[in-house]
């Protein structure tokens, strides 16, 4: 599996995602800089990690939506490449109009650090497949801006789409809003878009991918991309 | 030369974190007769042009173009001599 990492002013997860597709996983990375471009046909997958890219200026993610290397992105998605969006990564594929909707400050106001609880409400996408539905995952969360907006039509799209990938829970599972650390919109924590080759969440799975770090639930973010790729998609049970 | 300064606020009925917070600190401080407040951002944008309606049609492209998120935010703009 080909895989591109993007790295703009002011990400900051972009060698942790390297750090897990080259060497947990075992693929081939490549960083990518804003300034520039690529075949959309080069890479299966492409990470757009978390950060502050130009420093949350205007609002995150929109300065980093005009850049040069979206224009490969947007010709990426078109072919149905893999895009995987984290944090202010999932921030900017909005402001790009990749994925629907928006982000305001969370509710309480408060830069949110801590691991949190999702629920997998969609194993039928390339990111979810070794996933059962239903299943909790503990996944870090690390964002100001992270309360998920979009207007009645969109939500309702995503609702009967079965787009709404990840919504946080409380560890059994149940979505309720004492369990929503930031205020989202039907508690969501991540969205595929309609062909559903592009998912948007603010947690963070590249950080919990290896023992040593006591918590492996994101790993098979990236592993069911790739089982994706290798053999197509198959569901989880 | 033509001044352009662009009002951006929040559409109304999205919650306004911020102007929520600044609100509830001056009520606070005693300034009772606060009612509602609600934060905005001003752009004041500089343009080589002499013609207002070339300006406006410019500024109106940038809004929709980058300085506005039309999911949350709407706004308003005036041209003044610069």
């Amino acid at each position: 599996m080909k895989c591109a990492v993007i790295r703009f002013p002011g990400t900051s997860g972009d060698r942790d995602c390297y750090h897990v597709l080259s060497n947990v996983l075992g693929e081939s990375a490549e960083y990518i800089f804003h300034k520039d471009t690529f075949s959309g046909k080069d890479f299966d997958l492409i990470v757009l990690p978390g950060g502050a890219s130009y420093g949350d200026y205007l609002r995150p993610g929109a300065l980093a939506a005009s850049s040069n290397v979206i224009t490969s992105i947007k010709e990426a998605a078109k072919l149905g490449k893999i895009i995987l969006g984290i944090g202010n990564g999932f921030q900017i594929l909005m402001e790009a109009g990749l994925l629907p909707g928006t982000v305001m400050p969370n509710r309480h106001l408060k830069f949110y650090c801590d691991d949190i609880y999702v629920r997998v409400e969609n194993n039928e996408t390339p990111f979810t497949n070794l996933f059962k539905t239903g299943e909790v995952l503990r996944l870090p969360l690390s964002c100001g801006k992270g309360n998920y907006f979009a207007d009645k039509e969109t939500l309702e799209k995503l609702t009967s789409n079965n787009n709404m990938v990840l919504t946080y829970c409380d560890k059994n599972g149940n979505i309720i809003d004492e369990a929503n650390p930031v205020g989202s919109m039907k508690n969501i924590a991540g969205i595929v878009n309609e062909r559903g080759n592009i998912l948007g969440m603010m947690p963070h799975p590249e950080r919990c991918t290896e023992e040593i770090l006591k918590n492996t639930d994101g790993r098979r973010v990236f592993e069911s991309v790739l089982r994706y790729i290798k053999g197509g998609l198959v569901h989880g049970k | 030369m033509q001044l352009a300064k662009v009002f951006i606020h929040f559409k109304d009925g999205v919650l306004d974190p911020q102007g929520t917070a600044v609100k509830a600190s001056l009520l606070n401080s005693g300034y009772e007769a606060i009612k509602d407040l609600r934060a905005g951002k001003l752009f004041e944008i500089k343009l080589d042009t002499d013609n207002k309606s070339d300006a406006e049609a410019l500024v109106k492209q940038i809004c929709e173009k980058l300085l506005v998120n039309p999911v949350i935010e709407d706004y308003e703009f005036e041209i003044l001599e610069a």
